[in-house]
This record gives C-alpha cells, structure tokens and sequence, in this order.
C-alpha cells in the first residue's frame, strides 16, 4: 500500500490530538508515515506509534522554530521527493495551510484545504459558501496535498512499530527570510484549544457587557469546552480576538456548538456551520442562529444560561 | 517603499453564492461583485504605509472584466494606479494557478511589498499570499495585525491561536493582513472624481508572460469532481422559555450524550 505522509502539529514535541485523528484518516486511505519537524520529538515518539505510524520521518534541527513556516515546507517537500507519497494530510490551520500552500508550489501539485472528510482515491470533502455547498474535489496535478479540519475524523489507536528515518536539512536562504524574534502568548485559562475542542461555547453581543463572559466561561467549564466569541464581542473588547469564531476569526467544526446571545450573522456561521450539533438562546425568535439548531431556547440568557449550568452540575 | 495590494472581486457575502453547472466553477456573472471585505484592509494598510514613507500603490486585480469595479473602488480610496490581469484563458484557475498568474503579474510591476487579504470570502483558502511568497522567493509575512515598516525591512506581529509572534524580514516581503489590523475609509467624492483619471494597464496572458497550459480550468492542479446543495437541516426543536428552558436544554444535551 501507498504512503500517505501525515505532518505532525506539536507544541515542544507533544503532538496535538488532529494529529491522530490523521493518522488514523490515512490508515483507512494507504500506510501513514508522520513527519516531524522541529524540537521535542521525545515526546512525540511514543504516541505517533500508538496511533498507527508505520514510518515517522524527523528532523529534528530543522530551525523550524527560528524562522516562519518556509522551513517547514522546506523539510516536507524534501521528503516528498524521497518518498513519492500517494497523499499528504495536514492539518488545516492556519500554519498547517500555509505550509502546504508552499509545498504545492514547490512540488507543482494541486492543494485542497479544509476537508471535512477524505475517501478513496483521495476525494476530499468540502463544504463551501457557508456550507450550503458541499462539494467532492480531487487533485489533478502532482501529489495530492489535502489540509483537513481538525474533528473531522475521530482518532483510533492502533498501536505499531513505526521505523524512524532521521532527514537531514539544510535549509535555503529562501527559507529563512522572515525571522521569529518573538512568540507572544496573550491570557489563556486552562480551557482547550478552540479549534480542537468538542464543544465549543461562544458568546456575543447579548451578553452586554465583557464581565458577563463570566457566564459563558463557568458553562464552557461545567462540559469542558472552549471558549468563543463573535465579532461584536471580540470588538468590544469583551473577549479576546484569538477567541473569535466566523469568516475573520477561527472556523470551528465541533460536536456541540453552543450560541449564547449571538444573531447568527453570515459570517459568524462561515466559521461554526459545520459543527454536528448546534444549541442557541436568544430572546429574539426571529434571529437567524435558530435556522441552524437542533435545539434552540427563546429566552433571556441571564435565567436560561445560569439554570444550565447548574443542571449540568447536577447531573454530573 | 512601492507596494502592491493585490485585491480580488468575489461574489457579495450577502448574495446566494453557486457554482456554474457545466464547468462547476464559481458563477461570478449572476452575482453582484463586491470587494472581497478583506482586501479593502489590505489596501488601507497600504495607502498607510505610503502616507508615512512615501512610494507609490499599486492595485492588482486578477479576474473578468468585471472586476474593473473592485480596481475603481481601490483606486478611489487613494491607491496611484492599477494594473488588471485579465484574458478569458484564466477563467477556472485554482490557488496554484491564479499565484502563478499573480507572481507574473507581479514581475512586471516594481515593488518592495505586496500586500494581501488574509483570505477571500469565495475560495476562503488563505493559501494564495504563502503561495506568492514562495514563487517570489520573498519573505512571508502573513496573518500581520501590526506591520511596522523600516529601512529596507519589515516588522510584523502575526496573529496566532494563542497571541502573536513577531516577526522581521527584509524587502521585498509579502505581506497579508487581518482584519483587526486597520479600519478602512471610505472612498471621499473628490477621491472617486480622481480615480476615473488614474491610469489602468491591462495584462493578458501574453503581455505578462504567463504559459496558457498553467492557468485556467486545465492548468489548475484541483478539480470539483461532483457538487450539491447541502441536505437541507431538519428543524430543530425550539422551546420557549417559560422558566425550564435551562433545564429542558440540559435535557436535550444529556439526549445527545454531552453530559
Ligand atoms: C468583513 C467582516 C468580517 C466579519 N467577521 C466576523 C467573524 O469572524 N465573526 C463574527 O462573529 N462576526 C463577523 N462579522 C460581523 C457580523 O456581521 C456580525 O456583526 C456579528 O457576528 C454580530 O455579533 P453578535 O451576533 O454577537 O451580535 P448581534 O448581531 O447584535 O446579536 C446579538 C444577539 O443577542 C440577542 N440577545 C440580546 N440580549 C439577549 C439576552 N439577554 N438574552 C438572549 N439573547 C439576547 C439578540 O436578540 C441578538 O440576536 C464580520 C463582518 C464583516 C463586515
Ligand atoms: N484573482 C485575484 N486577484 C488579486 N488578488 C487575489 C486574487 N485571488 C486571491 N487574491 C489575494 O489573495 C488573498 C487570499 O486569497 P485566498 O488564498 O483565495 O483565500 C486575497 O485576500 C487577495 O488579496
């Protein structure tokens, strides 16, 4: 069977959970190999067998790190040349799409991003407009490059014995253009990744003024869900714009999205409408958000929210 | 500092957007065209920089003739001139092909820095700016909510899932922006009378040197093998609330096993 490369996302080596949902995805379409690049693969060597791996590419002293995302396509394309891979998956991202943007220059190969599924023959499925489209696209060119969204396949163990293949890099001058001086990280709880998290609770403008976000935070901990915010909320500077969910903030695509007092703009559900399970409250029946719900509450969220959460807590 | 903003026409976000039957692409006939919303960040940005340190801007649009309203929208917000890429040979070109088109077009224009939207509202790719960067063999400076402009390099602080990073290059370097990063003017009345008088070259395949066989539907490296609506919702189930709806909404979540 044809390998299908899976890159690894992984903060100081510990992959993050799209990466096995990956692996998992290639197994069902070839025979997954990880590439690592970067620092810490230590950490990463014990799961990327659990889950499948059959081969894990590393390079380890890549200055990923260093420089911003060249390096990275820089190590894949490398790889892709040795190895002639059927498929390669990566993470759709922000980075994981930057980084097959340059791979599919590089290699002259046809990029599809934002799968929410990919079956055989590498046909990959997308949803499009706001997801009132979805559309199967195949690549016709080179190897077939495909970002997918994080939840989009659950991650199954499956343990093996992968061989490891150390590549060695030397990196262009192309690739170590833009220089990281710096990485920021701006306040953050203990809360998960909003792009990775199953549940996704999210706030906007009906809860009125930023410290009300209390609410939404204390829900989002009773199920151990990410935090979220619209537009409105994030410019009102009632939550953090790394928070915000739709078409200029992170697109989600989680089992249960939760809308607490947003309308439902268009461009709030280019970012969360594809989620699999999707609640509301707001206490305008008319507002678009209950076009989309399974389940939705016509109501103050001031006495529906706070009643949540605590049935939640007792039912736990 | 010369800069490009490149800047794409799409469909109006509030239009019913459909891809055209016979050759499954975007139908940007039927539809109103509107500046994709970003892009116009893109261009503040730009005309920024330029009221700072000088230089000119340059507005490149690749797409049907129709996208002459899109250049006259940048144009009268205060960019200098505009150059439109377009030969009906591009029509159906993916992100591969349109970045190969754009970096051609983009050789024949001189420029420290081109400047783009994050992403376009139709494709929503996010995938053309990393693309030119690497056929351009300039920096990437993406995803930049601050870009501060110096001697002969750039600054930028890229927007990440956790915070930012700050990251320098030298020029020439591209550039594209979110939208926290600005806030766009409008174009003024003087500034619409002015742009019907700034100058607009128009590229076609050959004066850019673009190859025919790698742009358009056949020179693209993707192809939608099969489209459809999607299935329409059921309706979902929606309670008043009449004092319980926190309660019957845990109920529903306990169905679904959520808790
Ligand atoms: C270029 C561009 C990009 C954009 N990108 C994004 C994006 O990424 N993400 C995004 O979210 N938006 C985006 N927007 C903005 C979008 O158009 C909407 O303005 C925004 O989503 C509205 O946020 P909201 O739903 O919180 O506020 P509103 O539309 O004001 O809705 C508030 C809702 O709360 C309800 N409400 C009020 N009080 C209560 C209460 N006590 N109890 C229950 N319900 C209550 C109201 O009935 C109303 O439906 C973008 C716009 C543009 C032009
Ligand atoms: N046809 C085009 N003409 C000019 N600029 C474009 C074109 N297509 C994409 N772009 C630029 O690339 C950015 C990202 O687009 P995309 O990768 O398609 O999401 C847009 O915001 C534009 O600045």
């Amino acid at each position: 069977m044809a390998e299908v490369l899976v890159l690894v996302e992984h903060v100081d080596g510990a992959p993050k959970k799209v990466t096995f949902e990956l692996l998992t995805l290639a197994r069902s379409l070839g025979e997954p190999s990880a590439v690592f690049i970067g620092n810490g693969y230590d950490n990463a060597k014990d799961k990327l067998a659990e889950y499948g791996a059959q081969k894990v590419y590393v390079a380890g002293d890549a200055d990923a790190e260093s420089y911003l995302v060249a390096p990275k396509a820089e190590v894949l394309a490398q790889v892709v040349q040795q190895a002639a891979p059927a498929a390669v998956l990566i993470p759709s991202t922000p980075e994981g799409k930057e980084v097959a943007a340059r791979l599919a220059v590089k290699t002259e190969s046809g990029v599809l991003t934002d799968a929410v599924g990919v079956e055989d023959g590498f046909v990959a499925k997308q949803s499009i407009f706001g997801g009132a489209i979805n559309v199967s696209s195949k690549v016709s060119k080179g190897t077939p490059i495909i970002t997918v969204r994080p939840n989009s396949t659950a991650p199954e163990a499956a343990p093996a014995q992968p061989s490891e293949e150390q590549v060695a890099v030397t990196l262009s001058d192309a690739a170590k253009k833009a220089k990281v001086l710096d990485r920021v990280t701006e306040k953050r709880g203990g809360r998960p990744e909003l792009t990775e998290a199953a549940i996704v609770v999210s706030g906007g403008r009906g809860l009125g003024e930023g410290s009300n976000f209390a609410l939404i935070e204390k829900l989002a901990d009773s199920l151990g869900a990410a935090v979220g915010a619209s537009r409105a909320a994030t410019d009102a500077g009632w939550y953090p714009h790394t928070n915000q969910v739709g078409q200029t903030g992170k697109t989600v695509s989680p089992q249960l999205y939760m809308a607490i007092g947003i309308s439902g703009a268009i461009q709030h559900r280019a970012g969360m409408q594809t989620s699999k399970t999707i609640v509301a409250v707001n206490k305008d029946p008319e507002a678009p958000i209950f076009e989309l719900v399974d389940f939705g509450v016509v109501g103050d969220l001031f006495n529906v929210v706070p009643q949540l959460t605590d049935e939640i807590d007792k039912r736990k | 500092m010369n800069i490009v903003v490149c800047v794409k026409q799409v469909p109006d976000t509030w239009a019913e957007k459909k891809l055209s039957p016979d050759d499954k692409t975007v139908d940007r006939e039927s539809v109103d065209g509107v500046m994709n919303e970003l892009d116009e960040y893109a261009v503040e940005e730009a005309l920024k920089i330029k009221e700072a340190s000088g230089g000119e801007v340059t507005v490149l649009t690749m797409g049907p003739e129709k996208s002459v309203e899109t250049i006259r929208k940048a144009l009268s917000m205060g960019a200098d001139k505009a150059v439109h890429l377009v030969d009906p040979g591009l029509h159906g070109s993916d992100a591969l092909a349109t970045s190969y088109a754009l970096a051609k077009a983009l050789g024949t224009i001189e420029h420290d820095l081109v400047i783009l939207g994050v992403e376009s509202t139709d494709a929503r790719m996010s995938v053309v700016p990393a693309m030119l960067a690497e056929r351009l063999g300039a920096a990437q400076l993406t995803f930049a909510r601050k870009v501060e402009v110096g001697d002969g390099t750039v600054k930028i602080e890229r927007q990440t899932d956790v915070g930012y990073d700050v990251v320098e290059a030298p020029t020439p370097a591209v550039v594209s922006v979110v939208e926290k990063i600005n806030e766009p003017r409008y174009p003024s009345f003087k500034g619409i009378m002015a742009a019907k008088k700034k100058p607009l070259t128009t590229l076609t395949l050959a004066d850019a040197g673009i190859e025919s066989d790698k742009v358009g539907l056949a020179g693209s490296g993707t192809e939608v093998a099969e489209f459809a609506p999607r299935p329409p919702k059921q309706a979902g189930q929606i309670v008043k609330d009449e004092g319980d709806g926190g309660v019957k909404l845990a109920e529903f979540l306990a169905q679904q096993k959520f808790i």
